[in-house]
């Protein structure tokens, strides 16, 4: 831990964490080193202006996060320098960027340690990777009276496509319950399971509560019945390590753009076995190996789940996102947005009117909340006055809203360069809100 | 620095947030409709009783924020006892000051209290929280019997 990390944790609280020295020499190799926020948020360009005449305190992350230069400045030189369409191509800059695309899919690949680099598929995004699964999985696989398991903590890009799917099919969604601190209700799931039940999709971290679920353990019930297990993993990617072979998860869907990376890139990986099993998702160029109007004949893993021009650039950005998480560690990361949900949440629950919503016991860094008599929208545009950017609504979890019957929360989702200030000032903006409200 | 977010939160706004006017369910009412902004969340039930052209009476119920409160509440006072024309013409008006479409040409007396919303204009975020009461008034007056959505 650098001293200014060691100060700055000390100004807010944290000696009883910290050892009388810093680190001792047994820990040495095993301690990693904190994260030094200056140096991190002179790396993202965005952070430093004014919002309404206030330093921006960008509290947004659940949403989407910001790019570091290296992303902006890879997506810069690959246009300028590189770009061409990928694969067949005979002219170097067609093997250039072809080159570039597929190294970035390797980088995906070791970031999620996937066994082969053809299981990791270039969606859009999340909501794609899910979309994908459902039409392709789901509908070859999946029929009438079947079912597909989920939890009450989904985003909506992880019931809605399951719901077209069983109006589609016949299949029947069925839905795990929460408790009151938006943890998954275990007893529940496990009885849900049933033999009918033919998927399994599961927020790894819940967007609107925070929640990080016990995917282990929901992952060795489900297979247990041989059923796979889909993990939505747009919200913990960025803040934890993920091993999909450690976890035995079938597929793994995540979003560049809340990993630092760009918008409209993302990924879904698979099980190489389940994916050569499933049927395209889309046709067109690139996912095909021969067509005659009589017969088509598709294309290996991964491009038979690519038809079309991918997103050659942010695909390669995503990668330079991979690198820059890399160079910081995720393990860095998780520390610091760790201590500063803590200090958050501590906080955040001394001021009066306040009420949490979402208390698991294992959460990551997403602070959402609700104040007496005060909407979460108003809250939202007088923060912003304040330079203060957090999230007012539903966050496209509206089944979550209504189990805690809220219209909508406040929320702050924190990322690698939010600071203990930025906790401060987001602390006496609510202050400042209540104030307003009278 | 806060000072400018009372262009938005003005007092009035804070009181009607408040304590609502005709806040209520209407048994009887000639028309009923439920507001929905997918948005935020926000929801209300407009009730509507219109005799001949005129309404008699407007009340509504619902969550929202402090706009969209202030705006149903501030509504229901001013077209109370006004016709079905009149109350287009107002939603007309507050549309163009809400949105700053055309707005110059609008007398803000015209509009008596439901001026103090003027200032969402300047937040596009906002700008259908003060109109969705008004949305729901103005498929009231249609007698649209579905769901309104300010989508």
């Amino acid at each position: 831990m650098n001293n200014d990390a060691f100060a700055q944790q000390q100004a807010h609280g944290y000696p009883e964490a910290l050892p009388d020295f810093a680190p001792p020499p047994v820990h040495r190799g095993l301690v990693k080193p904190g994260l030094d926020p200056a140096k991190i948020r002179a790396d993202f360009p965005i952070l430093d202006q004014s919002i309404h005449g206030k330093p921006l305190v960008y509290l947004d992350n659940a949403a989407s996060t910001h790019k570091p230069k290296a992303v902006i400045d890879c997506l810069r030189k690959v246009y300028e320098e590189d770009y061409s369409n990928v694969h067949r191509g005979v002219h170097t800059l067609s093997q250039r960027c072809t080159e570039l695309f597929e190294a970035a899919r390797e980088k995906v690949q070791r970031f999620l340690n996937a066994k082969h680099s053809h299981e990791i598929i270039f969606v859009r995004g999340t909501t794609e990777a899910i979309n994908l699964v459902a039409q392709s999985y789901g509908r070859s696989k999946i029929g009438a009276g079947d079912e597909i398991l989920i939890t009450a903590m989904e985003h909506h890009s992880n019931i809605v496509p399951w719901q077209m799917l069983c109006e589609q099919t016949g299949a029947v969604l069925k839905v795990a319950p929460i408790d009151l601190r938006g943890e998954l209700r275990m007893d529940e799931f496990e009885r849900a399971l049933s033999d009918r039940t033919k998927l399994v999709s599961v927020v790894h971290m819940s967007n609107a509560l925070g929640t990080i679920n016990p995917v282990e353990d929901i992952i060795a019930l489900a297979h247990a019945r041989g059923v796979p297990v889909l993990l939505d993993g747009a919200q913990a990617a960025p803040h934890m390590a993920v091993d999909v072979q450690a976890l035995d998860c079938d597929f793994y869907a995540l979003s560049g753009h809340k990993l630092y990376g760009p918008s409209g890139i993302g990924v879904l990986y698979g099980k190489e076995k389940l994916l050569n099993a499933m049927p395209p998702y889309q046709g067109g160029g690139d996912m095909i190996r021969r067509v005659t109007f009589e017969k088509t004949e598709y294309n290996a893993l991964p491009y038979k789940f690519e038809a079309g021009t991918p997103n050659i650039a942010d695909a390669i950005a995503l990668g330079a996102a991979l690198d820059y998480l890399d160079s910081v560690s995720l393990a860095a990361v998780a520390d610091h947005e760790a201590r500063l949900l803590e200090y958050a949440t501590e906080r955040a629950l001394s001021i009066p009117g306040l009420s949490l919503v979402g208390t698991a016991a294992h959460k990551g860094a997403i602070l959402a909340f609700t104040l007496d008599r005060i909407h979460p929208h108003d809250i939202g545009t007088i923060l912003d006055h304040l330079g203060i950017a957090v999230r007012a609504g539903h966050h496209c979890a509206m089944p979550v809203m209504d189990f805690f019957g809220v219209p909508a929360t406040a929320r702050a989702s924190f990322g690698l360069y939010n600071t203990f200030e930025e906790v401060d000032a987001l602390i006496d903006g609510i202050r400042q809100v209540i104030k307003v409200f009278g | 620095m806060l000072d400018r977010i009372r262009d938005l939160y003005q007092e009035v706004v804070f009181d009607h947030n408040r304590n609502p006017r005709n806040f209520r369910v209407m048994p009887g009412a000639s028309r009923k409709i439920e507001g929905f902004n997918p948005l935020c969340g926000d929801r209300i039930t407009l009730y509507v009783r219109i005799n001949d052209g005129l309404i008699e009476d407007v009340s509504f119920q619902g969550s929202g924020c402090a706009i969209s409160t202030a705006s149903a509440s501030l509504m229901t006072e001013i077209v109370k006892g006004k016709t079905e024309q009149e109350a287009e013409r107002l939603f007309e008006l507050f549309h163009r000051i809400t949105t700053g479409k055309n707005s110059e040409a609008v007398n803000l007396e015209d509009l008596g209290k439901l001026a103090v919303l003027a200032g969402v204009r300047a937040y596009p975020a906002r700008v259908k929280c003060a109109t969705l009461a008004w949305h729901s008034l103005q498929a009231a007056l249609k007698n649209e019997a579905e769901t309104v959505s300010t989508e």
